[in-house]
């Protein structure tokens, strides 16, 4: 494992090799904002939040950086005017369908992101896929997945392992940056394996 | 679908769960649909989590969760077919099945979906079934290819 050399904001950082440039900026301490990121998973690239600029020999591309390898010798910006406005952009765009999440109006604030740019389309899920992957990669479970696709992606529960598994985990819950996944949760659950009736006062 | 059909074709992709979009295709062009027992099957049989399944299963539209009927009427609503009157061959069709896109009648006997181009625009309008191509169209026309197909 060689020793990387590169240039985060301005401050030299060591890396080893096959890191992620977003593992190596939180290893310096330097904060770039995530959504999809969980240290336990699979780096995703969903979210698109960890934009980064890049220069190397003279270019300057925008990465994701949860997915792009460090490299020798490259200069990393992590905020500058481009990817600031990016990342209102993503923000707004995210907050048409998740206006209310309590990460979102944090980060929105941040970066000026205004949550009314966008027409609502409120379906509650970021497709982060924080809770299918934790499921899948830490539990093994695999009681929650995507279906379909494109605009009509969303998450949904196969009924007979969540009836099993879910209600002793749960573990993916505090993961969701929505509380889209609860409801759906509750939703799959009140249709196909609703929780016994609580029993009538009994009479005295 | 039975069970030995499906074992079938996952023992001809040696049950690699890479295999996993062949077996579907393979299923599908034989059933014309994907019932849930035969994607438990091949769940089980490959090792793919049902989750996985059902996530390839619903991005590809080349497969169905739904029963198919015994043909399939591609309509071309392509620019050219567009122009030359495709939309007419849509109603005149959709009058005589009784089903819009996406939909089955309940004789299993016609599946109708619109595409957005076949590839022969020379032809358009073009209607297409059962991967057999009728060109130049006419509302009344299409009625009476489609009264050939049982």
């Amino acid at each position: 494992m060689s020793d990387i050399q590169l240039e985060i904001d301005g401050k030299p950082v060591q890396a080893k090799e096959g890191m992620t440039l977003l593992e190596a900026a939180q290893g310096a301490g330097i904060a770039i904002p995530t959504l999809c990121h969980h240290e336990k998973l699979e780096p995703f690239g969903g979210c698109r939040l960890c934009i980064v600029e890049v220069e190397e020999r003279g270019w300057t591309k925008l990465v994701v950086s949860c997915v792009f390898p460090v490299k020798e010798n490259i200069v990393v910006r992590t905020r500058s005017e481009k990817i600031d406005r990016i990342r209102k952009t993503i923000l707004e765009l995210l907050m048409a369908h998740a206006p209310d999440s309590p990460v979102l109006i944090d980060l929105a604030k941040e970066y000026g992101a205004d949550r009314n740019r966008f027409e609502k389309e409120a379906s509650f899920c970021i497709h982060c896929g924080l809770c299918v992957r934790y499921c899948a990669e830490v539990k093994k479970k695999h009681a929650v997945g995507f279906v379909d696709r494109g605009i009509r992606k969303e998450i949904s529960f196969i009924p007979e392992i969540a009836a099993k598994e879910c209600d002793s985990c749960k573990e993916c819950f505090p993961l969701c940056p929505t509380s889209y996944l609860q409801a759906a949760f509750v939703l799959t659950g009140s249709l196909s394996f609703p929780p016994p009736a609580p029993k009538p006062p009994s009479e005295e | 679908m039975d069970n030995d059909r499906i074992d079938q074709i996952i023992e001809k992709h040696h049950g690699e769960p890479s295999s996993l979009i062949q077996v579907l295709l393979e299923i599908q062009s034989e059933n014309h649909w994907l019932p849930k027992a035969a994607l438990e099957r091949v769940g089980e049989k490959l090792k793919v989590p049902y989750t996985r399944i059902q996530h390839i299963a619903t991005f590809y539209k080349a497969f169905s969760l739904v029963p198919k009927g015994r043909h399939g009427i591609h309509i071309c609503m392509g620019t050219a077919c567009h122009v030359r009157g495709a939309g007419r061959i849509l109603d005149a069709v959709q009058d005589r099945t009784g089903i819009k896109p996406g939909e089955t009648d309940l004789d299993l006997k016609f599946s109708l979906e619109t595409v957005n181009c076949l590839g022969c625009c020379a032809l358009g309008p073009v209607m297409e079934v059962d991967g057999k191509a009728h060109g130049k169209m006419t509302p009344s026309q299409s009625a009476e290819v489609l009264k050939t197909y049982e």
